[in-house]
């Protein structure tokens, strides 16, 4: 179950909002967070809070991108896959940064850190091929680069942005 | 064809490319005078009226007349009313928003606030999508400041007005950044776009109400017209056919790939040339997607066509949002549609069937035409099945449709090139096993 902080939190801001639905991105986010995914407890728990049936909130978190209805590493890394990366052999670097873990796209490593999955064009089509860890872009990327990001994310320096 | 020597950068003008202008930055320009100027001193009709006068575009893709999409909120229509500025931005190669939000926040808020005076608006939604969550946190930051001095709140700067503005966050969905699907994922409702005949926005959208969706880049060019007038918005263009600047995003092949403020109509070889550093070195430029991946390729025989909607409409092409995506002579056309008809396959909100079954059959077809396994019955199919995508629900298939039918229309020899088992003449390294491409396998569904 979430703590009652988290509980609290979500009910303060439904609070006097006049369609609490508007709220459901935000309301799994947290959930989200606080679980690691949004397991199908979280689901459950968040319809109930938001006033919808699970089902309801359900083709709304199978619907995006971002909400990850399977456990998922510390760092999600969205490898981009458009067009203008596409050209600049993002599949070369896919296949590296999937070596380099020992993960198939969508996998998350043992360790829990890791997990990595293709993205659509992420907006970083200047600095292409691009991926996109917890909130912050990476590119343009090589191979070298890449495991110098690992690294850096392994030590746990890397500032994270995250949702919400 | 250069620059003319006064050109002034206007929704650049505080960009520093280090870090966003501040809110002192953004008022020592003169920022937020057009506000000052026009709320209790100036009608919301004469805002439209403005608008109207200076040719302004929708910036999203559409190039809808924004004065026109503003007079569409009729002047008995109901309240709360709604103003959503859309920085979705999903559409590949486009990344103008992000850079304009990063560089001078401040100007974005302003527009908005005085579409929602124009339209009389009492609450601004900002749609982001999470990828951008660093910009997100930024105009929220920035909204407490233009809250702070007065610009945001009841009874702005004094007057009646009255108006709110909050972010709201998208969990990620390219069909969310049409804006029917848009209205619906604010309500927390599946974001499938809704289609009504005669139903608009502007009368009824966000819970029934009337709700203006402009994109940010749109609105951003607001103040500058109502501090400086419609004229001389006007005269910015390069075209009597366009309209102010424009932001153009460069990408693929080029030597300085960026986002670039130009005058609207600019010439497609001196954005390439003049400003994106012309091809990366060795490269020869072979065709370029004009505005996003919904867009048709266009070829080298129009090089030197004048970068605004009405010109390129003139020759069967679209502006789309202006970020041309540049190939080079070695890259192959085919392979690289692939690529997009799987973003398109993957992104279809599957409501509809031309969308939902017809793109994993078109990219089946393009596959094995790649692959050397397909035929001149196969081209035919696709041309078929490229037909039917614009039986669509939304404007999300005919888009998917564009890049096929530009590919067919001018480098058809190209694709004949590939058919009865000679397989890619480029190689297309990129389709052997690429991890993470949810694509079908080959010949068709499991």
């Amino acid at each position: 179950m979430p703590d009652d902080d988290l509980r609290r939190t979500i009910l303060n801001m439904l609070q006097g909002v006049e369609h609490p639905r508007e709220k459901a991105v935000d309301v799994m986010y947290l959930l989200q967070r606080q679980y690691g995914y949004l397991c199908d407890e979280a689901l459950v728990v968040g319809a109930e809070l938001l006033g919808m049936t699970p089902l309801e909130l359900e083709e709304l978190a199978t619907f995006y991108d971002f909400i990850y209805r399977r456990p998922v590493g510390k760092y999600v890394i969205h490898v981009c896959d458009g067009v203008v990366c596409w050209m600049h052999h993002e599949d070369d670097i896919f296949r590296h940064l999937c070596a380099r873990l020992g993960v198939r796209p969508g996998e998350t490593t043992a360790d829990g850190l890791f997990t990595v999955l293709p993205t659509v064009c992420i907006g970083d089509c200047d600095k292409a091929p691009a991926m996109l860890v917890n909130g912050r872009f990476y590119g343009p990327l090589t191979p070298g680069r890449v495991d110098e990001i690992l690294e850096t994310l392994r030590s746990g320096d890397e500032e994270r942005v995250l949702c919400p | 064809m250069p620059l003319k020597p006064d050109f002034e950068p206007v929704l650049f003008k505080n960009r520093r490319g280090d870090r966003p202008a501040t809110f002192d930055e953004y008022r020592q320009g003169g920022g937020y005078e057009a506000l000052l100027a026009t709320v209790g001193k100036k009608s919301p009709e004469e805002v439209v009226r403005m608008v109207t006068a200076a040719g302004l575009t929708g910036r999203g893709g559409a190039g809808f007349p924004t004065g026109r999409k503003w007079a569409g909120v009729p002047a008995s229509a109901p309240y709360p009313r709604y103003v959503q500025p859309n920085t979705d931005e999903m559409e590949p190669g486009t990344f103008k928003d992000r850079i304009l939000v990063n560089a001078d926040p401040h100007l974005v808020i302003e527009g908005i606030i005085l579409c929602a005076y124009a339209v009389k608006a009492q609450r601004g939604i900002f749609f982001i999508r999470p990828s951008y969550e660093s910009d997100a946190q930024l105009i929220e930051r920035e909204l407490a400041v233009a809250r702070a001095a007065g610009f945001l709140g009841s009874g702005i700067l004094g007057s009646d007005f009255s108006f709110e503005l909050s972010v709201h966050r998208s969990a990620g969905r390219y069909i969310c950044g049409e804006a029917t699907a848009q209205v619906n994922a604010i309500q927390g409702l599946r974001p499938n776009p809704v289609k009504a005949p005669g139903a608009h926005l502007t009368e009824a959208g966000l819970w029934g109400r009337p709700t203006v969706v402009n994109n940010v880049e749109t609105l951003a060019s607001v103040p500058h017209i109502l501090t400086r007038g419609p004229e001389w918005y006007k005269s910015l263009a390069a075209t009597p056919t366009g309209d102010g600047t424009k932001l153009y995003c460069v990408s693929g092949k080029v030597a300085r790939p960026g986002c670039y403020e130009l005058p609207m109509g600019t010439r497609l070889s001196d954005i390439i040339y003049e400003h994106a550093g012309g091809m990366l070195p060795g490269g020869t430029f072979k065709a370029c997607l004009p505005g996003g991946a919904s867009t048709a390729f266009m070829p080298e025989t129009l090089f030197d066509i004048p970068m605004d909607f009405p010109s390129l409409k003139a020759v069967g092409h679209h502006l789309g949002t202006a970020s041309m995506i540049v190939f080079d002579k070695n890259t192959c056309l085919l392979a690289a549609t692939i690529n997009i008809i799987r973003f398109f396959v993957r992104e279809s909100c599957g409501w509809c069937t031309p969308c939902r079954e017809g793109l994993p059959v078109i990219l089946d077809i393009l596959e094995r035409i790649e692959a050397g396994e397909a035929g001149e019955a196969d081209v035919a199919w696709l041309e078929t099945m490229t037909r039917q995508l614009h039986h669509a629900y939304c404007a999300f298939a005919p888009g998917a449709a564009a890049p096929i039918e530009g590919l067919l229309r001018h480098f058809r020899d190209e694709v004949m090139d590939h058919l009865d088992g000679r397989g890619c003449p480029f190689g297309a390294p990129e389709l052997a096993d690429k991890p993470g491409a949810w694509h079908l396998p080959k010949g068709g569904r499991p």
